[in-house]
């Protein structure tokens, strides 16, 4: 029986694994130095915040793997060994395989910032990670102050955490506007006021010079390149993550950033594959980035993969790109492409509007020429994935995406509805007599797999 | 500020719940002989046996709130029994029970304080516990911060994390219930706090149920407040915590009442909205025989009934799911999505309890049903017992067992131990039926937003019945299930709005997926394979 070892119980290799034993009787072993059964990493900060237990993360009881015969191994990954076909464990015997899947996701970037490995420094990525926090930070007694390094998604998540407890948070941001490299302006602009409705002191434009120790070897304060020491107990390094592949440089597999894989995923050498955020392409795939540390994109590798290992050799094609993430009360998602002004091109319009109320806006991408519906990031509107999926598809052009808008609404029943507000903005802004249609569950549903 | 107005809320609090639990055991009692006599006749008792013997026990003497009169009066009974058994006496034996009687003569005796000063006592436990529990909610308003899903420290408090707040309660609810229930002679006192309320609606004095009922408003409507200031943001909380708080206050507790004080021909109150079998004994046959002999609107009561059960309540699920009934409109449903809210992490996901409720709450339907069959022919049959088993003693057993330790001291008391929707989840014979309807023939569902899920386990965490949402969520299946009522809190603890309650086309309503959407992997390969 052929022997598939994972390494990495995250959500891409365990994906792989759940698809494997669908189509196969393959025997899976799953190692991981991390936790003993995979958990929500996205969910990690809930515990924390005390809305869940850690154990609640667990989307699969302990029956689970039994039952599905996938062995877990806790175990530290030390070499690959391709010649002989087996990873050597720091504690424990080596495992052979006869295919070997590379799944071990992420680590906090640390960009050698003097003062970033003392204690009270840390990143929020892993249960060890968590467990470090909740050491570092129980209340604002222990913590009187925490300053996060880092404008992105996991540096908001962090700030919301540590707000949870009283804790003062000062957020350093290197850009202008928070997350501006990825959000057109408007957006940004909306979330560095929620940022601040929730007291968490923002300084955009600032860097982080140093971070200055106690005598215990502790975090005290941190400096930044405005001029200002801030004290402190603790401080997140949250400037992004990088692929957690240390243990393969000397292994013959070829590294780049990430583990260089093909539209195949599969690693220069044979029999050994790499999914989720440890892989990087070759070449990127559309407007993708060659490395996407998403949760989606890792279990859809992780999809494709089990596919190849099960015989039926498949490309990884990800379709049209959506994400989604809530910034403290604020749901964001996107479907499609909306750039930033920074890395918008030419042909890029945006269509912006914002409620002027509610922390409600909406920032619609289409082609200034061909008028074609490129994409739209909402943030506290939901939408219907497999509506915006289909008009992509169907190069919809930016007014019938308007006009049929109601369609895509998929915020809970009776809430209020913005699509009027937002159409007569459009047609103000271009001129248009576009009047909405009343949503349709015939057009809903139509294409819909029964 | 906030926090200095919320300790006093909760100080007041603890006051009028301390006032209320010493209630029960404090006061005076001492029956007159007028007293008893009226008492006597009242019950139609015609044992002089009994009559003598508690008469010389129980009038004119004295008795503390802690001492229990029912022992003595079951003294009473079985002496009286004995004889009339033995003589064959079968008009004169007493099938009263000793805890109504001792309920009855409490009522009748108590003296002193509290009688006296009912506006009063009111104050300090009613209206003291109200005014506490809103200086603690409503600062929430400020102390929540902006608005949107607030479940900071649930996990962190022993009041809704199963510490030792959380047992108090639980022995505080079980506590309750258990002298609802089984001790009833000492609610009397509580009874007293709420006479002027009873005399102003129906005319007559406060029973233990009265007390119960009032209660329930009260607590339903302070909690109700709480659920607003929480979900201010979710229109759909606040249009379906409206709409069970209204069916509560009107159907179950004002009209039931006004019907008593109009002194209608259907003696008793009718909570028109209450479907069987939930409303178990509306077939039995004292009920029945009391409703063909009310004229038109005991008639009219019956065919509503008959028709809600078999018409209204199926139809309504085909379009709107068991939601209208179970979290827009029940009683028991309105107290735990008020109550109850707090503790709906409690519900067990595991596959096990799935298969428990499975067997359990058809376990009930069937034991409704059975129990109905036999009644309703002991009714036409005119018999009172059905292939040599009393149909009374049936009756008597799901009384016991379902209506009252299922629904009332399980279904309530273990809220903060068990979740909130235990009785909904495992007993409820109403739900039972709701959900075959809901699952084989029904618009509803909870739709899953495509590709969207990240596995967080919000949903499955805050889903009060126990379905492990996200197993669905994340494989971008839709959430068809039997027990689903609803409460649309998954979809609103839903980080990444993956999570929709709506009514729609059958037509793909339930879409196993192979590949989720988002990955452009062949799916006609995986169609044809199949």
């Amino acid at each position: 029986m052929e022997h598939i070892v994972i390494i990495g119980n995250g959500i891409s290799g365990v994906t792989a694994a759940r698809h494997i034993r669908k189509k196969s009787n393959k025997k899976i072993t799953i190692v991981s130095a991390e936790t003993d059964y995979f958990f929500s990493r996205t969910a990690l900060m809930y515990v924390f915040m005390g809305h869940m237990t850690f154990e609640h993360t667990q989307p699969y009881e302990k029956w689970f793997w039994k039952k599905n015969r996938i062995d877990l191994v806790n175990g530290k990954v030390e070499t690959v060994d391709t010649a002989k076909k087996k990873i050597d464990l720091a504690n424990g015997d080596p495992i052979k395989y006869d295919k070997l899947i590379i799944a071990t996701g992420s680590k906090p970037n640390k960009f050698g910032w003097p003062g970033q490995d003392l204690l009270g420094v840390q990143g929020l990525y892993s249960k060890q990670d968590l467990d470090q926090l909740e050491a570092n930070a129980p209340d604002n007694k222990t913590c009187k102050r925490a300053v996060i390094v880092g404008g992105g998604l996991i540096g908001i998540e962090m700030a919301e955490m540590l707000r949870s407890r009283k804790i003062p948070v000062t957020f350093l941001v290197r850009e202008t506007s928070f997350w501006n490299g990825v959000l057109p302006a408007g957006e940004s602009a909306l979330i560095n006021e929620h940022i601040l409705d929730h007291h968490i002191d923002l300084r955009l434009a600032t860097n982080l010079v140093e971070i200055l120790a106690d005598e215990n070897g502790r975090a005290k304060a941190v400096t930044t390149d405005k001029g200002d020491t801030i004290e402190c107990s603790v401080v997140g390094l949250t400037a992004g993550v990088s692929p957690n592949i240390d243990f393969l440089k000397n292994s013959g597999i070829e590294i780049g950033r990430g583990v260089k894989v093909n539209r195949y995923l599969e690693t220069n050498i044979d029999d050994i594959f790499a999914i989720g955020d440890c892989a990087e392409q070759h070449e990127s795939i559309g407007q993708r980035r060659p490395i996407e540390a998403v949760w989606y994109t890792g279990r859809m590798m992780g999809e494709t993969l089990a596919q190849t290992i099960c015989g039926t050799k498949t490309e990884y094609k990800p379709g049209h790109w959506f994400n989604s993430a809530k910034f403290l009360d604020i749901e964001y998602q996107t479907y499609g492409w909306v750039f930033s002004e920074r890395y918008k091109k030419d042909n890029e319009a945006h269509f912006h509007w914002r409620d002027d109320k509610e922390n409600i806006c909406i920032t619609v991408a289409f082609d200034k020429e061909t008028k074609q519906f490129l994409g739209i990031n909402t943030f506290g509107i939901r939408m219907r994935h497999e509506i915006f999926d289909r008009w992509l598809s169907e190069k919809r052009s930016v007014s019938e995406v308007m006009e049929y808008l109601k369609d895509a609404n998929f915020d809970p029943e009776f809430y209020t509805q913005y699509e009027d507000k937002i159409i007569s903005k459009y047609n103000l802004d271009y001129g248009t007599t576009i009047r909405p249609k009343k949503k349709s569950w015939k057009r809903i549903f139509k294409n819909t797999k029964a | 500020m906030m926090k200095i107005i919320q300790n006093i809320g909760i100080a007041l609090f603890i006051v009028a719940l301390v006032i209320f639990a010493i209630l029960p055991f404090s006061g005076s009692f001492k029956l007159d002989k007028t007293s008893f006599d009226t008492l006597i006749e009242n019950h139609g008792i015609k044992s002089e046996i009994f009559k003598k013997n508690l008469e010389a026990n129980i009038v004119g003497k004295e008795f503390a709130g802690y001492q229990a009169i029912a022992p003595i009066v079951q003294e009473s009974i079985n002496k009286a029994n004995s004889v009339h058994v033995k003589n064959k006496e079968w008009s004169k034996k007493i099938y009263t029970s000793s805890d109504d009687l001792a309920t009855a003569i409490r009522k009748k005796s108590g003296y002193g304080f509290i009688p006296e000063n009912k506006g009063l006592m009111w104050f300090l436990t009613f209206g003291l516990g109200i005014i506490g529990a809103l200086l603690f909610i409503v600062p929430q308003v400020v102390t929540l911060g902006p608005k949107g899903i607030k479940n900071d420290h649930i996990y962190h408090q022993s009041s809704t994390n199963k510490g030792w707040i959380a047992w108090l309660v639980f022995f505080f609810l079980v506590s309750f219930y258990l002298i609802l229930y089984f001790k009833s002679e000492y609610a009397i006192n509580w009874t007293y706090l709420v006479d002027p309320i009873s005399k102003s609606l129906s005319g007559n004095p406060a029973g233990q149920w009265f007390v119960y009922g009032f209660m329930y408003c009260v607590v339903m409507t302070v909690m109700a407040i709480r659920m607003y200031i929480k979900y201010r943001h979710n229109k759909y909380q606040v249009l379906r915590t409206t709409s069970v708080l209204f069916f509560q206050i009107v159907f179950a507790f004002l009209i039931p009442e006004i019907m008593v004080r109009l002194q209608l021909s259907y003696s008793k109150g009718y909570d028109f909205k209450n479907a069987f079998p939930l409303d178990y004994d509306f077939f039995f046959s004292w009920n029945l025989k009391e409703l063909l002999s009310s004229g038109g609107l005991g008639l009219f009561i019956l065919v509503w009934g008959i028709v809600l059960t078999l018409v209204i309540v199926p139809v309504m699920v085909y379009f709107f799911g068991k939601r209208w009934y179970c979290s827009w409109v029940c009683g028991c449903g309105g107290l735990a999505e008020t109550l109850g809210d707090p503790y709906r992490q409690h519900s067990s996901k595991s596959l096990f309890s799935w298969k428990v409720e499975r067997w359990l709450i058809h376990s009930v339907l069937l034991f409704a049903l059975v129990m109905t069959g036999f009644t309703l022919y002991g009714f036409f049959a005119e018999t009172s017992t059905v292939f040599g088993i009393k149909v009374q003693s049936i009756m008597t057993t799901y009384s016991f067992l379902i209506g009252a330790v299922f629904a009332g001291v399980i279904g309530t008391g273990f809220y903060p131990i068990f979740g909130n929707r235990v009785w909904c989840r495992f007993g409820c014979p109403l739900a039972a039926y709701l959900g075959f309807v809901q699952r084989f023939k029904s618009r509803f569902r909870i739709t899953t937003n495509g590709g969207q899920c990240i596995s967080c386990g919000n949903c499955s965490t805050y889903c009060e019945q126990g379905i492990d949402v996200r197993a669905y969520a994340q494989k971008g299946e839709n959430i068809v299930r039997s027990s689903c009522v609803g409460c649309g809190v998954c979809s609103a603890v839903c980080p990444r709005g993956v999570l929709k309650l709506e009514n729609g086309p059958i037509a793909g309503r339930i879409n196993p997926t192979e590949v989720l959407l988002g990955n452009d992997v062949n799916l006609m390969k995986f169609v044809n394979k199949k």
